[in-house]
């Protein structure tokens, strides 16, 4: 997994409430077996007419934000199913990192899993970063992981919270499976405990 | 350990069930879970078998990962000569050639056991209380019903399970949803979980475990209580639970992978301290009389846009600040007009299945409604079990021929249309009345329109062709 240390980049606004994981990548692209790709048809039939061609009024569509790195979004943003696709197809397409009052549980765990990072912010931060983001590629925000800021074009610097040990994984890009493996005794000790009380397990 | 599990402070029943899986919990509250049950699908698990292949690492526990196709399969009986479409097919024969490398509990799609992953689990009895339960699959919540801790992951949570047979996590906060007195007739668990969403919103579970409790939902068999869980998720909660009593016990005695014996016995005493202290904290408390539950129906594209079926379409004016353009969007979306009735939407399909409902218990009840009727001119209608024993008890009972004759196709186990994965979809601009759990855009097939509602209003919408009370049909058989 790539660390997640700064960023600076254009930021997308997508304002929407609700926007879910069918949006972010229709079921027809969960069929690959592999993680790479998807980026082609992220936010596929907001993006492309039935008949393939660009919808030239989606975000993404318009010249300034063809290159974003960032989305600032409405509220509970990755709502429904818990395909890892979506942060795949986000980060596929360039996106690292998504700003919004409030993330789906199961969506924001998979962000922290492919070096995405996910940003809750109150509400006046998110409007603030939202018109920053509406002005187009001079609009360009830099996310400090290390200082938990991100920073507007006009030089505000708007802190949030994150979780310790997320924030040490993803400023380090550590695999938890390799951490977890070091605790194979306490797994373990935990399993002959258990075929001891409950053997039906 | 089962000795002083009711020790200490007063817990919830969450509690409980976290506490006696830590395995290891570090200072800032990180604790490492085991994991009792890993359910595996052919969507969601490729590339975690994939990555588990390339860093030469083994499944840790393959007696208690379970594997089945169930989101790709045909539902058509063709499905014995294989998959039509080719990236399906492979999807499937990746989730085979992966069951038997790494020795897996495996119900192939062609196994009469093979079903959607989450009504395969309690049927077969791997799903026991007081486990923990995860899928890479988000409706997981389902097994919450029977007091396992149940939620969905990711593919590289999926791959951590499948190496560690852990999980890495932290406490989610403590709701209790609690629905009083008994709900009136034409009202089903369906009603009771869309209600509740309709009222918390998609994100109002968001960082919690729901427990729902009261008289109704101890009123509900073991099949309610699976539909009510199963929308956890939609309500954005991490878990949704009740605590096992005699219903649960009753259903889970039996089942191929439930202890017996002597074990039994153990469990059983076990099982019976899995309930919230009487003084247990609660970080959230919502209390619905279940006398002001109707039969609802959604109208929007979020699962929270549910309305009681006397009511009339909003407007987007009608809402508040981020909402007011979702509604509009999905008003352009489901192509229908302010103020026009619920009961005028018209309907062109019916699916009656899905890990919401399509248990035994729904076909019973949708059939109840449908035999000796009609579905309405030029609306199709479609039966998917969610099992393949699901559909045996119902050919025993003579559903089947209550469907067929009602005009409906009585298809084989699958997901189907519930998520558009296989050749089960809507047209664009196909209006269905669905018993399923999401009514997203684009969900059930690109431009289709999905209003989501128990399997006795779909049955009743089937009759007339257009979403309906289903009491005024219940009126007319009395």
């Amino acid at each position: 997994m790539d660390k997640f240390t700064t960023l600076t980049g254009i930021a997308a606004p997508m304002p929407l409430v609700n926007i879910d994981t069918d949006m972010i990548i229709p079921k027809q692209f969960l069929k690959t077996i592999h993680r790479s790709g998807l980026g082609k048809n992220l936010f596929d039939e907001m993006r492309y007419a039935p008949d393939g061609t660009e919808n030239p009024d989606f975000v993404l569509n318009r010249p300034a934000y063809r290159d974003a790195q960032i989305i600032v979004a409405g509220d509970n943003f990755g709502c429904g199913s818990s395909r890892e696709h979506a942060p795949w197809a986000l980060l596929d397409f360039g996106i690292r990192c998504v700003i919004s009052t409030s993330f789906a549980d199961i969506f924001y765990n998979n962000c922290f899993k492919n070096g995405i990072l996910p940003i809750v912010m109150p509400q006046d931060a998110v409007d603030a970063l939202m018109k920053d983001a509406e002005n187009g590629a001079n609009a360009r925000l830099t996310v400090d992981l290390e200082s938990q800021t991100v920073t507007a074009p006009d030089g505000t610097a708007w802190p949030f919270e994150m979780d310790p040990h997320r924030k040490h994984c993803l400023l380090n890009g550590l695999d938890d499976i390799g951490l977890t493996l070091e605790k194979s005794a306490a797994i373990q000790s935990y399993e002959a405990q258990i075929a001891q009380s409950q053997p039906w397990v | 350990m089962t000795g002083t599990i009711n020790a200490g402070a007063p817990r919830t029943l969450y509690d409980k069930i976290f506490d006696a899986h830590v395995v290891d919990r570090q200072p800032d509250g990180t604790c490492l879970l085991y994991i009792d049950r890993h359910l595996v699908h052919e969507v969601t698990s490729p590339q975690a078998f994939e990555g588990l292949r390339m860093s030469g690492r083994r499944v840790h526990a393959p007696d208690k990962t379970i594997a089945v196709p169930d989101h790709n399969v045909p539902t058509t009986p063709d499905r014995v000569n294989g998959i039509e479409n080719p990236e399906g097919r492979v999807q499937v024969a990746e989730l085979d050639k992966n069951a038997r490398e790494f020795g897996l509990n495996y119900y192939p799609m062609n196994d009469v056991r093979q079903g959607i992953v989450h009504i395969v689990g309690p049927e077969q009895g791997w799903t026991l209380p007081g486990m923990t339960v995860v899928c890479g699959d988000s409706h997981t919540a389902t097994h919450g019903a029977f007091g396992a801790l149940a939620h969905g992951i990711g593919t590289s949570e999926v791959e951590h399970v499948l190496a560690t047979q852990t999980l890495i996590q932290k406490k989610s906060r403590n709701m209790k949803v609690e629905i009083t007195g008994r709900l009136r007739p034409g009202v089903t668990a369906k009603d009771i979980t869309l209600s509740i969403i309709g009222q918390t919103g998609t994100a109002g579970g968001t960082g919690y475990v729901i427990e729902y409790c009261g008289q109704a939902i101890r009123e509900l068999s073991m099949e309610g209580r699976m539909t009510v869980c199963n929308m956890a998720i939609e309500g954005g909660a991490r878990a949704g639970l009740i605590a096992p009593d005699e219903t649960t016990f009753a259903y889970v005695n039996g089942r191929p992978h439930a202890p017996k014996g002597a074990a039994w016995e153990a469990a059983l005493a076990w099982w019976k301290t899995l309930y919230s202290d009487a003084d247990a904290h609660w970080d959230k408390v919502i209390t619905i009389r279940a006398e002001d539950i109707e039969p609802v129906v959604t109208w929007g594209t979020s699962p929270e846009d549910v309305l009681p079926i006397g009511a009339t379409v909003p407007a987007p004016e009608d809402f508040d600040g981020g909402k007011v353009e979702a509604a509009r969007r999905s008003l352009d979306y489901m192509g229908l007009t302010p103020g026009m009735k619920l009961t005028d939407i018209k309907v062109d399909a019916v699916f009656i299945g899905s890990c919401t409902n399509g248990r035994i218990e729904d076909l019973r009840a949708a059939a109840e409604i449908l035999r000796g009727r009609h579905l309405a001119q030029g609306v199709r209608g479609m039966v998917v079990p969610g099992s393949g024993l699901v559909r045996l008890q119902a050919e025993e009972e003579g559903l089947d021929r209550v469907f067929t004759d009602a005009g409906f196709e009585w298809r084989l186990a699958g997901c189907s249309m519930c998520l558009g994965m296989n050749p089960d979809q809507l047209a664009p601009g196909e209006r269905c009345a669905a018993t399923s759990n999401r009514n997203f855009e684009g969900r059930m097939g690109r431009g289709g329109r999905t209003h989501l509602m128990s399997p006795v209003m779909a049955a009743a919408a089937a009759i007339t062709g257009h979403l309906t009370d289903v009491r005024a049909v219940l009126a007319e058989t009395a």
